[in-house]
């Protein structure tokens, strides 16, 4: 019963020590190759959600399109508010690089206001949907419409608190290998959620109006 | 490889993590081909039968922007194992998205009226 917990602490003092010992080695570059695999399966959920999305696109039971709903203007300053995010993001990882702790909290305090604005933006377009009958319950279409873009500001959300995490560890332990490691997963899950996003726009915002 | 620990050092820096100039490329682009995937559809000035290649188009010039500018992917050594596990990803993908569309495609075409499915069951 208890061989798996103590061969898991016992991994977990042995990969403290080892970084001890071997401190130029661990780069974190394993951590970052593990996080990036799980970073691809999270892309084959989203596969999912745009595969029943495009199938049910047309399944609107009578209720409103695509077409009648998006307003694209909208759309377009969501996806500014994320775009700058992601280079913003970027910023704070050259400071990080670069060793500049106060301009690094800088850039993720910047960093979250956009984010930030993307959720509050996509949380006041659910709630008007909803508020116009067009919720999840009404049509296939709106259902996957909502599971999809959903799914999506969730991530944004996690790494929201994510960050907010991150910005407290720096401010508390400045910029030690354990640090720098875990915010270039954010770093990497961050660009990730961006990259989705293009997917979003595409097919359900730009193929919806069409 | 260890030998000289400080010039691979350099080198690996510049390759994984870019540089104040390679960010603001890849935002610079990525606006241009947002605002021109929004302007194929909303200008009124493309042809209706364009709309569907144009956004794709920039749609995927996007994707591969974002992921060279900003998630550093390329076919540096040390960014080798991340590109081979994300094309099996896109490959696993391309199977689950163009599969499900083929077979629930053939599925309406076979089993329903094409206008069927448009008029509320009463």
């Amino acid at each position: 019963m208890s061989s798996p917990a103590v061969s898991a602490t016992h991994g977990a003092l042995d990969g403290v020590s080892h970084g001890g010992d071997a401190h130029h080695h661990d780069d974190g570059s394993k951590t970052l190759l593990g996080f990036w695999i799980y970073l691809m399966s999270d892309c084959l959920i989203f596969s999912g959600l745009f595969a029943t999305f495009a199938v049910l696109a047309n399944a609107t039971a009578g209720g409103p399109t695509g077409k009648e709903l998006f307003e694209l203007p909208y759309v377009l300053g969501e996806t500014m508010l994320l775009l700058i995010s992601s280079v913003t993001f970027g910023m704070a990882m050259l400071a990080m690089h670069a060793g500049k702790k106060n301009q690094l909290l800088a850039w993720l305090a910047v960093t979250f206001v956009f984010g930030a604005g993307f959720i509050g933006m996509e949380v006041h377009e659910f709630a008007k949907l909803i508020a116009d009958g067009a919720g999840p319950s009404r049509s296939a279409f709106l259902s996957s419409y909502f599971t999809l873009v959903g799914t999506h500001g969730l991530h944004v959300t996690c790494g929201l608190i994510w960050l907010v995490v991150m910005m407290d560890q720096m401010r508390r332990y400045g910029l030690t290998d354990a640090t720098r490691r875990r915010l270039s997963c954010l770093s990497l899950f961050w660009h990730f959620l961006d990259i989705v996003w293009i997917c979003v726009f595409t097919f359900v915002y730009l193929r919806g109006a069409i | 490889m260890s030998a000289h620990p400080s010039s691979h050092d350099a080198a690996h820096h510049d390759a994984a993590h870019g540089s104040t100039k390679s960010y603001l490329i890849g935002f610079v682009l990525s606006v241009v081909l947002t605002l021109a995937s929004f302007g194929v559809v909303m200008s009124g000035k493309v042809p209706h039968e364009l709309m569907m290649p144009g956004i794709i188009v920039f749609g995927v010039a996007q994707l591969i922007v974002q992921l060279v500018y900003f998630l550093h992917m390329g076919t540096s050594p040390s960014q080798r194992g991340n590109l081979a596990i994300m094309l099996f990803t896109l490959l696993i993908l391309a199977i689950v998205v163009v599969g499900s569309l083929w077979v629930l495609h053939n599925m309406n075409v076979n089993m329903m009226h094409p206008t069927s499915q448009m008029v509320p069951v009463e």
